[in-house]
Order: structure tokens, then C-alpha cells, then sequence
């Protein structure tokens, strides 16, 4: 199960590599843009499907990390310099925002989160002098990696595809650690996990933080891959985006953000065809998710399995009352 | 004589007017298990709240080993050296059997930080592994905590107390809703875990709160006596049923 588990993720990684070398501009562009929000919704997945913080503000920090790489960038600062201080930004304001849940949880903590998202949203609107206001910061160059020039989109897309492995192999280890299991532990029952010594004070502000960092590497992966930003891709409508991504992939399922950022990302174009009805099918088809997999798309084999099991449960049970 | 492992002075806790406990004072010495029963309404619970932390009281001491505790939280009581289990469910639903166990004990090791680096069973499956076969659990060890029967989910719930040798194990009716079969079960390997839990050799104390009274008279050394938030008698089992007074209150005749 573990080789096959192993066969299969190596297999992805293939195509992933070697899929983009086919396809034209807009495909790669597609697949870069995937992959980013792969990256954003992982670290949501930890904040909300993990820790079970129900956070409506991650395109805040998808936001701050954007703005903290190109405005470095615009100045004359690396890229190189840019992510790892984006990151740390977005785990310190991240960690900010846990304050509130530390009170107030599920929708009340939806609200509160919802609320930051709008505040940073107008600052990233209004304060012109720093972000450029409506108008965006233009010409945000791609960076170099190692004396090589990643201007390319498919260079690009192996940068983004680079960032997206290590930091998807560190999370799987974080979750792997004892960390995984308290913060599993802090979503399914937070006053039971205190009487056996879980700090859920530390882990809540934590499971913001980390998703945040996650976030703010998204975020400055996507300004410089559009080479443009102003603050409409970083509304709470955003928010609220990712957040059904986390959902419709799978909630606390480590691969959960793959599928829920490919339903986000490329369905949409798949559903191109539909015009004007896109949005229609795609509301119908979310809201007949929720009613049958409300624990996502990565939930079906486990349902399977419970439904088999309590077959056999019940065939037992009626072998046993026959012999009775 | 040794010095008790738990020392409540004069705890008092109203609810407004209500006084749910009126001065409360007692002892329970290192092995004991000290049973805690009374009518409902008598200040059962507030006094299992106050000492787990879980409400400060307005007045008195809560000392463990010798050390005020009075205001610390459930983290801290916790880390300190104190288990408990809960009347309702609580375990871990979506996390097997094995892993609730060993979350139980696992932040008691090392720090945060190094935790990050820990392998994912901290080195914890074995003791995890012995409690599961001590309380005959195996056939479930893989299986999700919330897709067990209830009577399992009480053994897990137990079990997880236990996990971390901790010095005062504070059993909320440990017997409520359980199949009566079961009881039996549940007071030997009580009476087991008081025994020879411990690695170190020392035995942990336990305060069970219950309504079933053959199992406390059964399973406790020493009984307290709760009506209207006082104190009526502290004793022996069988000086308890000798009472005329509880007699009269409580257990009628």
C-alpha cells in the first residue's frame, strides 16, 4: 500500500513535469496558476481541515504576500529575498489573526477572519503610495535561479512546480510528527485535547501562522507569474473561493488541495463551453457536493470502505443470529 | 505517613445565590481510590470542575503534592500530573483507536519544538500497544475512535487517562450509559491500573465521581459523602452503608 502510495505520487510528479513540455502557453499558464493555488490551500487545509479553524481570510495573506514580493521587487530587492520575507510577514500576521480564535470559533471565528480580510483588502485598495491603489504595481519581473533566467513560462511553471513539491514534503512531515496529531486532536475535541496536556493555545495561533506562510509563498509565487497585481484577485470573494477549494477536495485529506485547486482553477475552463451558464452549473454542481460528500471528493474511497465494513458487520450479525 | 497526593482546604463555589459547594475539605493519599457520591445537585461536578481547572472557585485551596494549584487551568493540572476521564464521550473520532492513545501522552514529552522533529508515535506505540491489550481492545486498535460501540469509546476514553502515568486520575462516572455487563470489566481493570500501572512503581490515586453503588462500594477505599454542597461523612465502605445519616439522605435502606 505504502510502495503503491509511493508509485503513484512519483507518477504525478511525471506528468507534472512532463505534461506542460505539450501544451501551449494558456496550458502551462493554467497549470502554474493551479499549482500556486495548490500551494495556498494547502496551508488552509492545515489552518481549517486539520486544526479545524474555520478561517475566511486566506486571500488576505495570499494578498500580503504578493504585494510584500513585488513591492521588494519593484525596488530593486530579489526575489529570493522577497519569498522567504513574505512568508515571514504572513506567519506573523497570520499568527495575529489567531488572537481571535483563541475566543471565538466556527462561524463567529468565519466572521472575524472574513472582517481582516476586508480591512487588509481596503489597505491594499486605498494606500496608494505602497501598493499603487487600483492601479496595481506593473512590470513585476520573473527571477533567476541560480544565474538561469526563469522568464519562460514553462521555466516558470518548474519553479512554481519545485516550490510546490518541498513545500507539500514538508507539510506531509509536519503532519507526519506529533504535530499532525495534535492538531487533528485541537478540530476534533479541544477540551478533551487540553486535559491531556495539548497546548490549544499554541496550536490554534500555529495552524493560522503556517497556513498563512503557506499563503504569503502562493502569493508572491503569483504576482511574479503575472507580472501584475492589483487587489481584486484578493477579496474575500477570493477567500471564500479557497475556502470551498479546501472543501470540495477534501478537508484534513493531505492531497485533498490538489484536487480542490484543479475543480477551482481548471473547471472553469472546462465549463467554458456553458457561457453564460458557468457559473449556474458550477453553483448546481458544488451545492449537490455538499448534499453527498460534504466531507469531499477524497472522502469516497473512505466511504466505500465504512459502507463495506458495515456489510460485513451486518452479514455476521445475521450469520450469527441464524445460528442462534 | 506519607503526604496526600491531593489536599482540598475549604472550597467554596456559588452559582449567584446557589451555593454549589459550601467548604469542602479532604485528603487522598498516594494509591487511593477515593469515591465521591451524593444526590444530584449536591456540588458533585462544581468540585470535579474546580479541581480540573475547569472553573475557579471563590474561596480555598487545591494543593497536588504539595503545591497550590488552585488557579491553574486544565493544561497545566495536566502537565502536573493529573488524568481524568469524562461522563460524556470524548475521544478523538476520526483518529484510530492506537493514535488517541498516543496523543494522550505525547505532549508530555520534550518541547514543542522538538516535537516537530519526534517520529509520529513518539516513541509511544509500545506503551499504547500494552494499554490496548490490557484492556482488551486489539481487535479495534486500527479502526476510527468514533466508529466503536459506545461501551468501546468509554474503554478508549479511560485508557487515555492513563496513557501519560499521571499521579491523580479524576473518573467522571466511568460506569454511565455502560452496558451492565461491562461495569464489572471497567472496575477490575481499575482496580489493575491502581495496582501496577506505573513504571516508577508508584501507584496513582483516582477520584470517581458515580451513581452506581455497588461499583463504588466495590471499587473505593474511601467514600465522601456530598449533600447540598457539605460534606455529610468521609469513610470506609462499609462505615458509609453503617451511617444512619447517609442512610437517610442518600441511600436509603
Amino acid at each position: 500500500m505504502k510502495k503503491l502510495g509511493l508509485l503513484a505520487g512519483l507518477l504525478g510528479l511525471a506528468a507534472c513535469i512532463f505534461v506542460p513540455t505539450l501544451l501551449k502557453s494558456h496550458g502551462i499558464y493554467l497549470f502554474t496558476y493551479w499549482l500556486i493555488y495548490v500551494i495556498a490551500t494547502m496551508g488552509l487545509n492545515l489552518t481549517i481541515g486539520y486544526a479545524g479553524q474555520k478561517s475566511l481570510g486566506h486571500a488576505a495573506f495570499f494578498g500580503i504576500g504578493a504585494y510584500t514580493v513585488a513591492i521588494l521587487m519593484q525596488a530593486g530587492y530579489s526575489f529570493w529575498l522577497g519569498m522567504p520575507l513574505a512568508a515571514l510577514v504572513c506567519f506573523v500576521v497570520g499568527l495575529a489573526l489567531g488572537f481571535p480564535a483563541l475566543r471565538v470559533q466556527t462561524i463567529y471565528l468565519a466572521f472575524a477572519t472574513l472582517g481582516f480580510n476586508t480591512a487588509v483588502w481596503l489597505v491594499m485598495r486605498n494606500e496608494e503610495w505602497l501598493t499603487g491603489g487600483t492601479f496595481g504595481i506593473n512590470n513585476i519581473p520573473r527571477p533567476e535561479a541560480f544565474g538561469v533566467s526563469l522568464d519562460g513560462n514553462l521555466a516558470y511553471y518548474y519553479l512554481v512546480l519545485a516550490f510546490t513539491v518541498v513545500l507539500g514534503l514538508l507539510l506531509w512531515g509536519l503532519l507526519r510528527s506529533p504535530w499532525g496529531k495534535a492538531f487533528t486532536a485541537l478540530r476534533d475535541n479541544p477540551i478533551r485535547a487540553e486535559s491531556l496536556g495539548v497546548d490549544i493555545r499554541g496550536y490554534t495561533l500555529l495552524s493560522f501562522a503556517i497556513g498563512a506562510a503557506y499563503a504569503g509563498i502562493a502569493g508572491g509565487l503569483f504576482g511574479s507569474m503575472v507580472q501584475f497585481i492589483d487587489p481584486a484577485p484578493f477579496t474575500v470573494e477570493a477567500s471564500i473561493m479557497m475556502y470551498l477549494m479546501v472543501v470540495v477536495g477534501g478537508p484534513g485529506y493531505f492531497l485533498g488541495p490538489l484536487l480542490g485547486a484543479a475543480v477551482g482553477v481548471i473547471l472553469p475552463e472546462w465549463l467554458r463551453f456553458a457561457q453564460a451558464w458557468y457559473l449556474f452549473v458550477f453553483g448546481a454542481a458544488v451545492v449537490m457536493l455538499m448534499i453527498w460528500l460534504p466531507d469531499g471528493l477524497l472522502s469516497i474511497p473512505d466511504r466505500l470502505r465504512a459502507k463495506r465494513q458495515s456489510r460485513e458487520a451486518s452479514a455476521a450479525r445475521a450469520a450469527q443470529g441464524a445460528k442462534a | 505517613m506519607s503526604e496526600p497526593v491531593l489536599k482540598v482546604t475549604d472550597l467554596k463555589k456559588a452559582y449567584g445565590a446557589i451555593q454549589a459547594v459550601g467548604g469542602v475539605s479532604f485528603e487522598v493519599m498516594p494509591g487511593e481510590i477515593f469515591g465521591v457520591i451524593g444526590p444530584n445537585g449536591s456540588g458533585k461536578t462544581t468540585l470535579f470542575n474546580s479541581m480540573l481547572g475547569q472553573i475557579t472557585p471563590d474561596q480555598g485551596k487545591i494543593e497536588l503534592k504539595g503545591q497550590d494549584v488552585t488557579r491553574l487551568g486544565p493544561l497545566e493540572l495536566n502537565r502536573l500530573g493529573v488524568g481524568r476521564t469524562f461522563q460524556t464521550l470524548q475521544v478523538f473520532g476520526k483518529m484510530t483507536v492506537r493514535d488517541n492513545l498516543i496523543v494522550a501522552a505525547q505532549e508530555h514529552q520534550g518541547t514543542m519544538f522538538s516535537r516537530m522533529f519526534a517520529p509520529g508515535d513518539s516513541n509511544l506505540g509500545d506503551k499504547a500497544d500494552a494499554l490496548i491489550d490490557q484492556f482488551h481492545i486489539r481487535h479495534v486498535a486500527d479502526k476510527k475512535a468514533g466508529e466503536l460501540s459506545y461501551g468501546q469509546q468509554k474503554l478508549v476514553d479511560i485508557a487515555m487517562a492513563f496513557m501519560s502515568e499521571p499521579d491523580l486520575v479524576l473518573l467522571d462516572e466511568p460506569c454511565a450509559g455502560v452496558n451492565p455487563s461491562l461495569v464489572g470489566g471497567i472496575s477490575s481493570l481499575l482496580k489493575e491500573l491502581n495496582q501496577n500501572r506505573r513504571s516508577d512503581g508508584r501507584a496513582s490515586s483516582f477520584v470517581v465521581i458515580e451513581h452506581n453503588m455497588d461499583f463504588v462500594m466495590d471499587l473505593c477505599h474511601r467514600i465522601m459523602v456530598m449533600v447540598e454542597g457539605q460534606v455529610m461523612a468521609i469513610g470506609t465502605p462499609a462505615e458509609i452503608r453503617a451511617n444512619k445519616q447517609v442512610l437517610d439522605a442518600y441511600l436509603g435502606s
